[in-house]
């Protein structure tokens, strides 16, 4: 199976700890990856800002890189579906229909694809999880509060097989973070303050470890909690799931 | 009282959080709101059965305007109703006034209607002479304080049991200090009781227009339409074009879905049917545009005109929980009000659909499927292709899209600008940056991904 592994552009600069996980893991499960190395973003920054005419160079340049892979990968459930939605190229619209069906997050993919069952990992920490919206939401990696639909969770799923690792989930299971995006800085008074109160929720469960499947929401929170001097670290969950504590 | 602050809805939000203690209670105030739905709406097993039915009911009601209009129209008429068309705010404000001046009318009374809100009634009433009762009560309270409702359904929700006491204790002669709320409820229960006494005209709002029948439903918890309706020797009920359902047994859709959505409650306490003025009395009704046939004609936008007024996605909106329903500036709030007033004022509310994470909450507890948070998405589009969006976020964005469309240069900017973060226009580590007020920067690392993978991965 030719996995093409797409590194959002922030995690590629700033977390790079986040795309060796994601590439060891999914080695480690026995997937021929690569990582095309002409890749630079989604564009999805540019859209939901109302510039989606910007980000056609963007959606071209992210063909041309993950083109005839069998599925493309990412750590990341925004991105994903970003490109899932909105993925459109005039001149290779093929391609760009192939990309849109078969670009996965890592999660969804681990679970809906490779029907992961067990895990060789271990991450002995009090962990709490983040359902970031896009994910959840518009990935359905897991049941949401507001829909009568039955219970289900692909992240907890696979956090249940790491051995050692205690999951404690918020009151407010899938309330937004209030990265947003440019949302973050333009609306700024807002965007702190849902993510201090997210922090808030977790802290009553003393927590040591603020887990989730998007970079840009613990990112986010990351940058609250060291600001407030918190104890309380942010890890992406491929960096569980590919750990051996 | 309608809205005059050019805050825009950063600016003004960012004010309201710096009571954060005020913020903490709005926020949870209104969590439980969303609580209460989810009880109701978990508990019954046919929910998304019901969300589904609504949502094709008024997809083909929408569809089919014209037509069920115009039967509304006529099986009212048959009743002995008298109806109005109003192309716009002026018109259903003009058409009112006309009423109450043919009349010679001094005493009036209102209960709730948003549309009446939309239209600036109040107002324009005020600037004739004429005075108009809320006897909603928590549009009362807001009332008094010469403020806009904040919320369509709880249009007082900012205020606290103080703040009501000091209100009624300055408008209503109550004890200082006392914040007791039976006491306060009843005070204000008799000053409304000698309001609806004395009235001579009524206006209500619609619910659920019945295009069958020619009746309309109301929908209070307090009674207060009935009151108002019942009292007067004029009843004025007006309606957004919208309102209309093919026929009465659709309402075994809507009535379920309404105040469950709402408030949790399985039904509103008063969901009254008016059909024909009873003797002696006039009844009329005012079927207004005011820009709905704009938004109908948006391919993207039309199915908001589904919306019934249930503000289930004010309550679960994270946003509109920290920063309360007047940094939104128009007479509907929240996200529904987010892709609704675009329509009415392009530039005015071009910041609105910004006021937003896209977290997709807002859609799902829609018990008429509309797609809000697509919707904000396709809005901020449009704003942006019109010219509405200020130029620094346009600059920062461009140079964005540029760089990011050009993989060498992005690898330059990144291995030159980690340090500083100069790949993201908006993360700059120093005090403009809005990221830094209150959050640290990211610790950058030695090295990309893509650097670690050149150097360990590639054969």
């Amino acid at each position: 199976m030719n996995v093409g592994l797409f590194i959002p552009c922030y995690i590629d600069q700033f977390y790079p700890n986040v795309g060796i996980a994601t590439l060891q893991l999914l080695e480690k499960l026995g997937c021929n990856v690569s990582f095309p190395l002409n890749q630079t973003c989604c564009g999805q920054p540019m859209a939901n800002s109302g510039f989606a005419s910007l980000s056609k160079s963007c959606d071209k340049n992210f063909v041309s890189n993950f083109r005839g892979f069998d599925y493309i990968v990412g750590p990341s459930g925004s991105c994903v579906l970003h490109l899932k939605e909105h993925l459109h190229v005039e001149q290779h619209s093929g391609e760009a229909e192939h990309i849109r069906k078969h670009v996965y997050e890592l999660t969804e993919f681990l679970v809906d694809v490779l029907k992961v069952e067990k895990l060789n990992a271990s991450f002995p920490y009090k962990v709490g999880l983040h359902n970031s919206c896009h994910g959840q939401r518009g990935l359905h990696l897991s049941s949401m509060s507001e829909r009568n639909l039955p219970a289900f969770s692909k992240p907890q799923q696979l956090l249940s097989m790491v051995k050692g690792l205690e999951l404690k989930m918020p009151s407010r299971p899938d309330e937004c973070c209030g990265f947003g995006g440019t949302f973050c800085v333009f609306e700024e008074a807002v965007s702190v303050k849902m993510g201090k109160d997210r922090i808030a929720d977790h802290a009553n469960n003393d927590i040591q470890y603020i887990t989730g499947g998007d970079t840009s929401c613990l990112m986010h929170l990351e940058g609250i909690l060291k600001r407030n001097g918190s104890k309380v670290k942010t890890i992406h969950i491929a960096e569980i799931l590919n750990s051996n504590a | 009282m309608s809205h005059n602050s050019t805050l825009k809805h950063a600016e003004a939000a960012a004010q309201f959080i710096n009571d954060e203690p005020r913020t903490n209670w709005h926020d949870e105030t209104l969590w439980f709101v969303r609580q209460k739905r989810d009880k109701a709406a978990h508990g019954l097993p046919e929910w998304e059965q019901l969300r589904e039915w609504a949502s094709q009911v008024k997809n083909h009601t929408l569809s089919n305007l014209d037509n069920y209009l115009k039967e509304f129209e006529s099986k009212a008429q048959d009743n002995g109703v008298i109806v109005h068309w109003a192309a716009d705010a002026e018109e259903h404000n003009r058409i009112i006034y006309d009423i109450i001046a043919h009349h010679k009318i001094k005493k009036i009374v209102k209960s709730k209607s948003m549309l009446t809100e939309e239209c600036g009634l109040n107002e324009f009433l005020h600037t004739k002479g004429i005075e108009t009762v809320d006897t909603d009560l928590g549009e009362r309270i807001v009332q008094f304080r010469n403020e806009p409702p904040s919320h369509i359904v709880l249009p007082a929700i900012h205020l606290k049991k103080q703040d009501v006491s000091d209100t009624f204790h300055e408008h209503l002669n109550t004890e200082k200090g006392n914040n007791d709320p039976q006491y306060l409820t009843e005070a204000a229960r008799q000053h409304l009781r000698e309001k609806f006494i004395e009235s001579e005209l009524a206006i209500t709002g619609v619910n659920f227009a019945i295009a069958e029948t020619g009746g309309f439903v109301v929908c209070t918890n307090e009674g207060n339409a009935d009151m108002g309706a019942h009292a007067a020797k004029i009843h004025i009920a007006c309606m957004g074009f919208e309102k209309m359902i093919p026929r009465a047994e659709h309402l075994s859709v809507f009535l379920r879905l309404l105040a469950r959505s709402a408030t949790g409650q399985p039904i509103t306490t008063y969901s009254s049917h008016f059909h024909k003025p009873r003797q002696g009395q006039e009844m009329h009704i005012v079927i207004v545009d005011n820009g709905r046939s704009r938004q109908l004609g948006r391919a993207d936008f039309r199915n908001s005109l589904k919306c019934i007024r249930c503000a289930a996605c004010f309550n679960t909106c994270p946003v509109y929980r920290r920063s309360g329903g007047h940094s939104y500036h128009t007479a509907v709030a929240g996200p529904i009000g987010s892709i609704l007033n675009p329509n009415i004022d392009m530039r005015a509310n071009a910041d609105l659909p910004f006021a937003s994470t896209l977290c997709g909450s807002c859609s799902n507890v829609c018990p008429v499927k509309i797609d809000i948070h697509d919707q904000l998405w396709k809005w901020r589009q449009v704003l942006v292709a019109e010219g509405y969006v200020d130029t620094t976020k346009k600059v920062g964005l461009k140079g964005m899209a540029f760089l990011l469309a050009r993989p060498g240069l992005y690898r330059f900017a990144g291995k030159a600008g980690r340090a500083v973060m100069r790949l993201f226009p908006w993360i700059v580590n120093n005090k403009l940056n809005p990221w830094y007020k209150q959050r640290e920067m990211p610790a950058p690392p030695k090295q990309s991904f893509r650097d670690w993978y050149l150097q360990n991965k590639k054969q």
